[in-house]
């Protein structure tokens, strides 16, 4: 089945709206609390990603009997380098995003930390597109 | 533990219910439908917290309520109450008074369930694990909306015993001499307890012998004061256990909790602000509370569904009577406590609390991915304006009922209205035959 929900850009009212919605399809699939965690968690990072860097973008889940995957896609303007994005505490975020709580440069390594699947295909001034995988085989 | 099967103290009196949805509406977890007419509550999904039986205005939903006749059973009887009971009564009766007539009710021994918290923190109890934020697990109905609701927050549950167990065993320990002729029985404000109380293999069911409504005994009380109003006037009478802390009286009051919590913590009552607030809460990824206190009922125990008293009168009754008592516990009380340490030896906390499974659509994850699906296109064409009037709260829960095959999509009264013979070809679609299949929805008609 797949679910896809729409993310703007620099709406920080809405961040979480998403993966709540995902979290309430998820509730009626008989998955383990632990792993839906792990699925909130990463989401939730990645939209608020969305919202404070990109010019805006979708969040496509998939939901398959053994696995969940997710792809985030953005519309711009890529992550000019990438290993440095994946160091923990590392941020480009602005004065302003950092106001609001977030930036802290902990968004991509806790995405890596809890998916057991991640691929990012991203180059400066291009989108990001982002893919994550839950396995649920090890559940119930 | 967990694979307790919850039993339910609220039942639908099928004579007095009109299958108007004003419970099914209420129900916080979506327990109730309406079905031929009458109210039907869904024993997964129940967590007896009484808003159905609060809201209903034809009296139809009613409480377990077992005689007085009970305390019979045993030579000593104790009663562990807490302490709204005794704030149920009006300013012109004072605790002695009622404390009198429930000696002569038939009590020989009547402990404040409060005294449970002031024994916590003589023997210092603490938390196996400490959650951020640490949920309280001092509402029994909370404890189950969580575990039914929120899986996710289940780990965040407190394990220590509940004061009223604490209260329990601490009176089960000094009056051990009394053996098996000693019954212990417990005051209850509210729904949930009797549940967890009638939930064979709980806690409560090991720990107490009988469970007595505060209706029951308030009436009890009140008809000894009315009719011998001289004798009482003189008698005289005191607790077991002669006092409990300022803090202690004040613990089932909005904040009663939360106030005495050392850093950030937060009180929410009422079951619709607890859930407001839980939906939130599950979905935040961090945050800097450490404690929480959520209390189903408005205003905490005092709001209770077998109250009598306004809520409001009751708080400020305790907050009243608490002003005179000590901040801490008197010398001697403390030392009576810690002769019964033993009892308590590894045994303050509880095991943690599973969560209950039971919003799934199937317990095959592939039929329930399907009906997932279904849900989604069922919702699609129905109307979208949660009337109720097919018997669901919701038109999702009637989506939802669809799926599982528990409800026709003919139970549409919009659909029907609209489109009589399309609602008949979309019903085929979702493989319903073509009349009789559906019958529900004619019963009620």
């Amino acid at each position: 089945m797949r679910q896809e929900y729409l993310v703007p850009a620099q709406d920080f009212s809405v961040a979480g709206v998403a993966s709540s919605n995902l979290k309430r399809l998820l509730k009626q699939l008989n998955i383990d609390p632990l792993t839906i965690k792990r699925i909130m968690v990463a989401v939730f990072e990645a939209e608020v990603n969305v919202i404070a860097h990109s010019y805006g973008g979708r969040i496509v889940c998939d939901l398959e009997e053994e696995k969940i995957t997710i792809q985030v896609i953005d519309t711009g303007p890529g992550i000019p380098d990438l290993d440095l994005a994946m160091t923990e505490g590392w941020s480009t975020a602005s004065e302003q995003v950092r106001e609001l709580g977030y930036g802290a440069g902990m968004g991509l390594p806790n995405i890596k930390k809890n998916c057991d699947h991640l691929t990012i295909k991203t180059k400066a001034g291009d989108h990001t597109h982002i893919t994550m995988g839950f396995s649920l085989k090890e559940s119930i | 533990m967990s694979d307790l099967s919850l039993h339910h103290s609220l039942q639908v009196i099928n004579e007095a219910c009109k299958g108007c949805t004003h419970c099914m509406k209420r129900c916080p977890t979506g327990a109730i439908r309406i079905s031929k007419g009458k109210a039907v509550i869904s024993a997964d999904l129940c967590i007896d917290c009484g808003q159905c039986m609060a809201v209903c205005p034809n009296h139809a939903i009613r409480i377990e309520q077992d005689p007085l006749s009970q305390l019979q059973r045993f030579t000593y009887r104790v009663g562990i109450v807490p302490a709204p009971f005794f704030a149920q009564f009006p300013d012109t009766l004072t605790v002695t008074q009622v404390l009198a007539a429930l000696y002569d009710i038939g009590f020989t021994h009547i402990y404040l369930a409060e005294t449970g918290i002031d024994i916590l923190d003589v023997l210092e109890a603490e938390e196996k694990e400490k959650p951020l934020p640490l949920i309280s697990n001092f509402c029994p109905a909370v404890q189950r909306l969580i575990q039914i609701r929120y899986p996710l927050l289940v780990g965040n549950l407190s394990r220590l015993r509940s004061p009223a167990q604490v209260t329990a065993i601490f009176a089960k320990s000094e009056l051990a001499a009394f053996g098996e002729s000693l019954g212990i029985f417990y005051f209850t404000p509210c729904a949930a307890k009797i549940a967890q109380f009638k939930t064979e293999g709980s806690e409560e069911h090991r720990l107490f012998d009988g469970i007595i409504n505060f209706d029951t005994a308030y009436n009890q009380v009140s008809v000894l004061l009315a009719r011998e109003k001289e004798r009482y006037a003189s008698k005289q009478a005191g607790f077991t256990f002669p006092h409990c802390t300022r803090k202690a009286l004040r613990w089932s009051l909005v904040k009663g909790q939360s106030s005495n919590q050392k850093g950030r913590a937060l009180a929410v009552d009422e079951m619709h602000n607890v859930i407001e607030f839980l939906d939130i809460l599950e979905d935040e990824q961090e945050t800097s509370l450490q404690f929480l206190e959520l209390d189903a009922c408005a205003e905490g125990c005092v709001g209770g569904i077998l109250t009598v008293r306004n809520r409001f009168l009751a708080t400020e009754q305790l907050r009243h009577w608490s002003t005179n008592l000590p901040k801490e516990l008197p010398q001697d009380l403390t030392e009576r406590i810690l002769a019964q340490k033993h009892s308590f030896e590894n045994n303050l906390c509880l095991d943690a609390p599973q969560p209950k499974q039971v919003l799934g659509l199937d317990k095959d994850r592939s039929k329930a991915l399907q009906k997932l699906e279904k849900v989604d296109r069922i919702l699609a064409v129905l109307p979208g304006i949660d009337c109720g009037l097919c018997g669901c709260p919701s038109c999702l829960a009637l989506a939802q009922d669809v799926a599982k095959s528990q409800a026709s999509l003919r139970q549409c009264v919009v659909l029907k209205l609209k489109d009589p013979k399309e609602l008949n070809s979309l019903a085929r679609i979702w493989g319903e035959r073509p009349t009789a299949a559906g019958g529900q929805m004619d019963d009620q008609a």
